[in-house]
């Protein structure tokens, strides 16, 4: 497997996107990330930050013809894009947003390029050219880089899309409510069309009217790309949902429950995803007929003392996962949470040591810790929001929010925030999970 | 600036005070926030600084907009800017739309 090609898409008149329900064909698409390719820096780094679908999908594609990488941070915040600029001197951030306020140089991606239109040639990438590199926020402070592959993420998504029933000859519209830059949404909305010939809709709809707005414009056989927290949205309206043929979810386990009564209101399969960004997608479940999840065939577990890790398939090397499972037969296991340090709010991943090495480099913080308050908070978001103590008493908490807003994604903003005159370390200069309880209990 | 957004912040500051209310009382419960609902100022942004909501909790708002007022957000509507503008430019959208 030397080249993999750009798409699978068989004719030129495919379509390979659709906008308010418009087709784009493939051969518009190629047409666009050949015009798009000669604007880029001939060679490098790109932070694709593009909120239209297609045009994060035809920046992509320009990198990959043109041997660039793109960048995939886990946000946008100040802080983040200075880490970027020095993990790539070289980097340029190529948006659609013409009030983006990236602090990098920028590439505008045209609204409605007039790209002359090509011959229909699909290019064909080397297996090993390096397509994107994904962060993950680490526990020193400093985003971790992990590089994919254009082979190996190829060979994740072909398998994802085999596995979704989404290889069976008929054209699939996905509509997608995660973000691309996501390593969800990149695969699941972008690769795996692509590879899959299939098609994807532009827009990123967020509110439930929307969803139902794009879902209803896209043609059939179409498929709900989602997450716990949006699904959790959309089941709550009492808005007419239109059909769809396939409900996809991941980010966070959903209940079985909640499965159940998402394929009761959309009239189709919910297929759950299990993946991260390190190992890629790796599993799916039927959620709402069992809680074992099947590996993609080739990928193993080893299981140890310490943390469990993935290999075979797609997987360079032996990654280690950030949750707790338990292999059950071959090629199942069951899920059993987070490893103790992991922080997932809404699908965005983090450490309490990333979190707290943050809130401690604010000029002002003498001392302060994040933490998941018992019983979780949750809000009727479903969504349970991070605590944090904090010594700071030269800072008000508008400010030191503020401060932090620029270091850390908002997801993460303590919720409560306490002042406390001393953390309550123990001698071993740890916090005791009941006394951070007992200063909520006291301040809250 | 467009008209129709022109008009609304000017009608903003005749909104009903006890809507503004009502709405902070179902935003501070929903949302766990951490703020008394009268102490929420109306003229502060909703979104990012202010009252630091984030996109999860704007979909939270748009459910219980629904729930409670009858009113479906639409993302691409001209006035979204406006609405989490701030509490006053809600409840002020509110009261024009609610079909309940």
């Amino acid at each position: 497997m030397a080249e993999i090609p750009l798409l699978s898409h068989r004719s030129r008149s495919a379509p390979l996107a659709w906008r308010d329900g418009e087709p784009i064909s493939a051969l518009k698409f190629l047409s666009d990330v050949r015009a798009l390719s000669e604007r880029l820096p001939p060679a490098g780094h790109v932070l694709n930050v593009c909120a239209d679908r297609y045009r994060f999908a035809v920046g992509l594609a320009a990198c990959l013809v043109g041997g660039r990488a793109t960048l995939l941070p886990p946000t946008h915040t100040p802080e983040v894009i200075r880490q970027v600029a020095v993990f790539a001197p070289d980097a340029v951030c190529l948006t659609d947003d013409a009030r983006c306020a990236i602090d990098l140089p920028k590439v505008y991606s045209d609204a409605d390029s007039q790209a002359p239109v090509t011959p229909w040639e699909v290019p064909a990438i080397d297996a090993r050219q390096l397509a994107a590199i994904v962060f993950t926020s680490g526990s020193t402070g400093v985003p971790v880089p992990h590089r994919k592959t254009w082979g190996r993420l190829a060979a994740c998504v072909r398998r994802g899309a085999e596995r979704l029933g989404l290889l069976d000859g008929r054209l699939h519209a996905l509509v997608g409510t995660v973000p691309p830059q996501h390593m969800y949404g990149f695969e699941s909305t972008v690769l795996l069309p692509l590879q899959s010939g299939n098609s994807f809709a532009a827009e990123r709809p967020l509110f439930p009217a929307d969803v139902a707005a794009v879902l209803a414009a896209a043609p059939r056989p179409r498929a709900l790309i989602s997450t716990p927290v949006h699904l959790r949205a959309l089941l709550a309206t009492d808005i007419e949902l239109p059909g769809v043929d396939l409900i996809v979810s991941a980010t966070a386990p959903l209940t079985a429950e909640m499965a159940a009564t998402a394929e009761r209101r959309f009239h189709a399969e919910l297929v759950e995803i299990y993946g991260s960004t390190e190992t890629g997608q790796i599993a799916t479940r039927r959620t709402a007929a069992t809680d074992r999840w099947r590996l993609w065939p080739g990928v193993s577990l080893d299981e140890g003392d310490g943390p469990t890790f993935a290999r075979g398939g797609h997987l360079e090397q032996r990654t280690a996962l950030c949750d707790v499972v338990e292999s059950v037969g071959a090629d199942e296991f069951l899920l059993h949470g987070r490893m103790e340090d992991m922080v997932n709010i809404a699908g965005k991943r983090s450490s309490f040591a990333y979190l707290n090495h943050q809130l401690n480099a604010v000029p002002g913080v003498v001392d302060g810790a994040f933490f998941l308050r018992a019983g979780e908070n949750l809000a009727a978001t479903g969504v349970a929001r991070l605590a944090a103590a904090v010594v700071a008493p030269t800072l008000t908490a508008s400010t030191l929010t503020e401060r932090l807003r620029e270091r850390i994604d908002s997801a993460f903003l303590p919720r409560p925030l306490i002042f406390v005159e001393r953390l309550p370390r123990n001698s071993t200069g740890k916090l005791p999970r009941q006394a951070l309880e007992a200063l909520i209990a006291e301040k809250g | 600036m467009s008209d129709e957004a022109s008009l609304l912040m000017e009608q903003a500051p005749l909104a009903d005070v006890g809507l503004q209310r009502e709405i902070a009382a179902l935003f501070v419960r929903a949302l766990n926030l951490e703020v008394p609902a009268e102490d929420i100022d109306p003229d502060a942004p909703l979104y990012g600084e202010g009252l630091g909501l984030d996109s999860i909790d704007i979909l939270e708002i748009a459910l219980l907009l629904s729930k409670e007022y009858g009113i479906q957000l639409r993302a691409d509507s001209e006035q979204n800017q406006q609405i989490f503008r701030s509490l006053r430019h809600l409840a002020e959208y509110v009261a024009a739309h609610r079909t309940k």
